[in-house]
């Protein structure tokens, strides 16, 4: 299987999504943000980071780079993508996710461990993971907190589009909202980094957990 | 070389969407003894220089502004 990782100006996760891949024992596919074309790869990771800066809002310019539009066609023609804290943050500005993410309650940035509960496993990267599953995950976000207007929170819960739920709210997120999935359930945001915690030399690979999910949905 | 007008957009959060940046400062005034500041909303200025102002509609729903979370306003200021 190949797993496409897109490396914007400002990304600092995507080298970690790569290591990731690799330990799965997959293909890690670097996706420049000039590309035309995602190298014909079966999923994609958007890695976190500060894209562009974060100028103007998080994700609001990494959304018009050239590697978005062949991966807005992959992402609705069902196609399996992660977005990882900033890239949650760009696939909400590229609508291909509800809601948006709003600077933390605090107004403090967070960087800590927080623990997590998956919530649906009806998704291509937590089919590997049980309903109910706690997982312990580093954050690192300034804009973390989850909204949506109340219809459309509504209707995630009814949908079981809620992909991941805090155990302890670090940020402000409605619902105690960590992640959601799109209508097709083929594209999650989530704003923990399953990557940095992926090999046991970083003291734990809880986050493969999710990664590897992606693996069991292709049959591999 | 066309002329160009002067272009001034106005982005704030939506009323009712969680400011705390607004929030933080609205507690900060009072430390400075600025006493009777009932509330602070932070949004953003943007001005442009352009061509015509067909498309800064445009330019704010797509980009400039978030319509999730953020309204807008725009004019031509010269």
């Amino acid at each position: 299987m190949r797993i496409g990782v897109t490396v914007f100006p400002g990304s600092n996760c995507d080298r970690d999504a790569l290591h990731a891949v690799e330990l799965m024992g997959a293909d890690a596919v670097e996706l420049w943000h000039g590309d035309a074309d995602l190298k014909d790869v079966d999923a994609v990771i958007v890695p976190g980071g500060f894209s562009y800066g974060d100028y103007l809002r998080p994700g609001a310019i990494a959304r018009f780079a050239e590697v978005m539009a062949p991966l807005e066609d992959f992402a609705r023609s069902g196609g399996p993508v992660l977005g990882v804290c900033n890239g949650f943050q760009v696939l909400t500005e590229a609508h291909l996710l509800p809601g948006a993410l709003l600077r933390n309650i605090s107004t403090k940035f967070i960087c800590d461990r927080v623990r997590v509960r998956v919530e649906s496993v009806e998704t291509p990267w937590t089919a590997g993971c049980e309903v109910g599953e706690e997982l312990t995950l580093p954050v690192a976000h300034n804009e973390g907190n989850y909204f949506a207007d109340a219809a459309t929170l509504a209707r995630l819960e009814d949908e079981e589009r809620v992909v991941l739920r805090y155990l302890e709210n670090p940020n402000g997120s409605a619902n105690d909202i960590a992640g959601v999935c799109s209508e097709g359930r083929n594209v999650v945001g989530i704003m923990p980094h399953p990557e940095r915690v992926s090999d046991p030399a970083l003291g734990s690979d809880a986050g493969l957990r999710i990664l590897r999910s992606v693996l069991v949905g292709a049959g591999v | 070389m066309a002329d160009s007008l002067k272009i001034r957009v106005l982005v704030r959060p939506k009323e009712g969407i969680l400011d705390p940046q607004g929030e933080a400062v609205r507690s900060a005034l009072p430390a400075l003894g600025f006493g009777g500041v009932r509330t602070v909303h932070i949004g953003r200025l943007i001005e442009l220089e352009v061509e015509s102002a067909d498309e800064v509609d445009a330019m704010c729903r797509r980009l400039l502004s978030n319509p999730t979370i953020e309204e807008y306003e725009w004019e031509v200021v010269s």
